[in-house]
């Protein structure tokens, strides 16, 4: 199969969620959020969101439960190290594998 | 009027899923930047870590207009782009589009240098971004000209660089610019509202972002936004704004000009395994240095104290 | 130039001017809409032109006056990726130096026109003409037109905005510094309602539109990659592919254009080579730009001494004519190529490239290569004549010649 069927004249790109693929493939370990000790989960309020303020992949929403898309999470590490409440935890990907 | 973390807009203008390394502080510094631009900018880009995190054809990562340019003409890519704009009309208002000029320290500080400095002498209505890593990342980690004394690079392997970085905020300052601003991605709120102050301005501004590296600095990725806050916690980056040649401090820095409290260098440097090979003489030369510039910073804040807009 | 019999002949008058002049007002007829200038000798005049012409209020461009030409071609492709019509001028060394932008131009696939006043490149300095600067980017991927007079560089650089935004490839028109850039001829001005009525506005092919964002020349793999919408996209090579499909469809754009350009204005090109005396030549000379003016001097001269010669002009370079030259050369024994510049190691570039296209031609023509003219050494005609008349000796008697021939060369 030829390319043809792309009409480009030279390199132009539409933007899509994904482009290096499924990076929450990268990651050897992934964050988990402890809902007792996360703040705006525990109070029902927004406030706090540090982990979604510095995700460097936006993977984070920031409402209430915390989400984090794990298909893309790269497993840095950032916001569990920022969470002021130690309400994330970086958890080995083959444990959570086996829960 | 500073913007509180939770009036952040929560749309997101770059898209997950893309090539920064997983911990990257662009990508933390990008998200804010792009927030600030509201979506109404077209990004002028060379050859840079900032390039792979924009995507591989035909799949792009950002939601904005991107054009990629070739790695020294950043500035002067971006003057075309303004003028051919303003050639067709579209450059004025408040619907105008602003134009940015996106490159890292490479790009900027050495191969990119001239054309920001033809750009910024002719005064062209650019927003230029500097993001810096301290070295050029997106090959390798080999030095640049902004690479801190003693950093260990993959060029600098063994003895480390042997000279100061070059001091782009006067660099800027020397060619009368009327917007120059320090930032980090550790300060997210302080980011954003600089990109947005500078989006309102006309003539060439320039913010200079820190941009802290988990596998060029040597650390771990969790770390990257507390490396940064000790970079500004030790006086190695100074949070500032230079508007119509009057500078104030801002964020943290402020805070710790006015209370006190600046941290030993030694403090910044122990966590990245960059500085490794420090000795004494060099950790003194460069804490000699940060307070040079620190107590320039302080005292020329003080001197023409302006009350934060 | 043929004169195109009972074509209307609009005119806003006849000028005395230099080729640089020549250019500039081919510029601002085309309503260029961003200038980038930098000076270099000999085209200096060209941009210090057209900025009489943008301050006088003559020309509503932007005028960027740029700290290198690296920048100004920066410029010209940062303006005409949003959609406005670009422009500048160069030479020599300063052509070298936007020399990766030279290529980024033509990969993006701009339409861009750029005047290349033929220099010397260095080391050692020399600022006269020979034609080594734009020869040595011919594998760029740019159309590249040699002008042999100033009013054939006014005529081209109208016909190269067309070309260009119609191809998506860009277009340098190449002229000989001091010979042409700085002496004046008398040159037919074409008026500008005729000329915005032979060139239509300028349509990019992609866009910077926050409304619909895009991503131009990325990164782009060595094989074809799916995109979000699961069309198979281009990979590399496909996308150089492209262009080099474009390049060679050019050359009947290029003769399209020449042709209607006739019809509206009274003065044909000759598309993408052009013949003096050719029919029924036994000995053909070829050359690029003034070059081949000088070459139907020397030819007339060999007429009038039995010799049945004749001239074979390259118009365009790139892409290079093969069909029409393999047909100009068809019936002569000997072609006597002129380049003014060198592949260092080999031969001139258009006598290489001759010989590559007469390779597969059954009974082709003896081609001799000469180098002449180079860091602005006179060419006279009688030096051509006398070349020519060497070359037929060498060829009448079996005897191999040792090329390049440099002509006047005092070694």
């Amino acid at each position: 199969m030829g390319t043809r069927a792309c009409k480009h004249t030279s390199g132009m790109a539409s933007p899509s969620i994904g482009e290096a693929g499924k990076t929450g493939q990268w990651r050897t370990h992934r964050p988990v959020v402890d809902a007792q000790k996360c703040t705006p989960m525990k109070r029902n309020t927004p406030g706090c969101f540090q982990c979604w303020l510095f995700c460097p992949e936006a993977v984070i929403d920031r409402s209430i439960p915390i989400e984090i898309d794990l298909v893309y999470c790269k497993g840095c590490g950032i916001c569990a190290e920022q969470c002021p409440s130690g309400a994330i935890s970086m958890t080995p990907e083959r444990d959570a594998d086996e829960e | 009027m500073k913007t509180k973390l939770l009036d952040l807009p929560e749309e997101e203008y770059m898209l997950p899923g893309n090539r920064a390394c997983a911990g990257c502080s662009l990508a933390i510094a990008t998200r804010y930047i792009l927030k600030a631009l509201e979506g109404n900018a077209i990004l002028v880009v060379p050859a840079s870590c900032f390039t792979v995190l924009g995507g591989m054809y035909p799949v792009s990562s950002v939601r904005l207009p991107w054009m990629n340019v070739t790695f020294p003409s950043t500035a002067a890519s971006a003057s075309g782009v303004a003028a051919g704009l303003k050639a067709l009309g579209k450059s004025n208002g408040p619907t105008a589009t602003t134009v940015v000029a996106f490159a890292g320290d490479g790009g900027t500080v050495d191969i990119g240098l001239q054309a920001l400095s033809g750009a910024a002498e002719r005064n062209e209505d650019i927003l230029y971004i500097c993001y810096d890593n301290e070295a050029y990342m997106n090959t390798g980690t080999q030095r640049s000209s902004a690479t801190p004394l003693g950093a260990k690079t993959a060029t600098t392997p063994v003895l480390g660089k042997q000279q100061h970085p070059k001091d782009m905020v006067s660099i800027m300052e020397a060619h009368g610019v009327c917007y120059i601003a320090t930032a980090s991605p550790s300060y997210p709120a302080d980011l954003y509202d600089k990109v947005a102050k500078a989006r309102t301005k006309k003539g060439t501004r320039y913010i200079h972002v820190s941009a802290p590296c988990p596998p060029g600095w040597g650390f771990p990725t969790k770390d990257t936004v507390k490396v940064g806050r000790l970079s500004i916690e030790c006086g190695a980056v100074v949070l500032l704004e230079i508007e119509d040649g009057v500078l104030r401090l801002t964020g943290k820095s402020k805070t710790l000009a006015e209370h006190g409290g600046l941290k030993p260098l030694q403090d910044f440097m122990a966590v990245q395994r960059r500085f490794s090979r420090v000795d004494a003489a060099v950790l003194a030369d460069l804490q000699g240095w940060v307070d040079a510039r620190w107590n320039g910073y302080v005292k020329r804040s003080a001197e023409r104290a302006v009350p934060q807009s | 130039m043929a004169v195109v019999e009972n074509a209307v002949r609009p005119t806003a008058g006849t000028r005395i001017i230099t080729g640089n002049e020549a250019m500039a007002l081919g510029a601002k007829l085309c309503r260029v809409q961003v200038v980038a200038a930098y000076p270099i000798t000999p085209q200096s005049q060209v941009t210090e032109k057209l900025s009489e012409f943008v301050e006088g209020g003559k020309l509503a461009a932007e005028y960027v006056t740029v700290e290198s030409e690296h920048s100004a071609l920066s410029v010209c492709i940062g303006a005409s990726t949003v959609g406005a019509r670009a422009f500048t001028a160069t030479s020599a060394n300063g052509l070298a130096y936007m020399c990766e932008l030279i290529h980024w131009a033509a990969g993006a696939r701009l339409p861009l026109v750029m005047g290349c006043v033929n220099r010397a490149m260095a080391a050692p300095w020399n600022v006269l003409n020979d034609q080594q600067d734009s020869m040595s980017q011919r594998d760029a991927g740019w159309i590249q037109i040699y002008a042999r007079n100033n009013q054939e560089i006014i005529d081209t650089v109208i016909q190269a905005y067309k070309i260009a935004e119609q191809v998506y490839v860009p277009v340098m028109v190449c002229y000989d510094g001091y010979i042409l850039s700085h002496t004046v001829m008398p040159v037919d001005v074409p008026p500008q309602k005729a000329v915005d009525a032979f060139l239509p506005s300028y349509t990019p092919h992609t866009i910077l539109d926050p409304a619909d964002p895009r991503n131009l020349n990325q990164v782009t793999l060595a094989d074809p990659r799916m995109d979000a919408e699961g069309t198979l996209c281009h990979g590399y090579m496909e996308l150089r592919y492209l262009l080099q499909e474009a390049i060679e469809q050019s050359a009947d754009v290029i003769a399209a254009v020449d042709e209607e350009y006739g019809n509206t204005f009274g003065r044909r090109w000759g598309g993408v080579t052009w013949d003096y005396r050719a029919g029924d030549a036994e000995v053909i000379l070829m050359a690029a730009g003034s070059l081949a003016s000088e070459a139907t001097v020397a030819v007339d001269a060999l007429r009038a001494q039995g010799y049945k010669a004749g001239v074979v002009g390259v118009r365009v370079y790139r892409p290079f004519p093969q069909r029409a030259l393999q047909e100009a050369t068809r019936r002569a024994k000997l072609v006597v190529v002129f380049d003014k510049s060198l592949s260092y190691g080999y031969q001139g570039p258009i006598c290489a490239d001759l010989k590559a296209a007469l390779c597969a031609v059954e009974s082709a023509p003896v081609v001799h290569g000469c180098v002449a003219g180079l860091g602005g050494r006179d060419v006279k005609a009688r030096e051509l004549v006398d070349t020519v008349k060497e070359s037929l000796r060498h060829l009448e008697e079996g005897k191999p010649i040792k090329e390049p021939i440099w002509v006047n060369c005092q070694i």
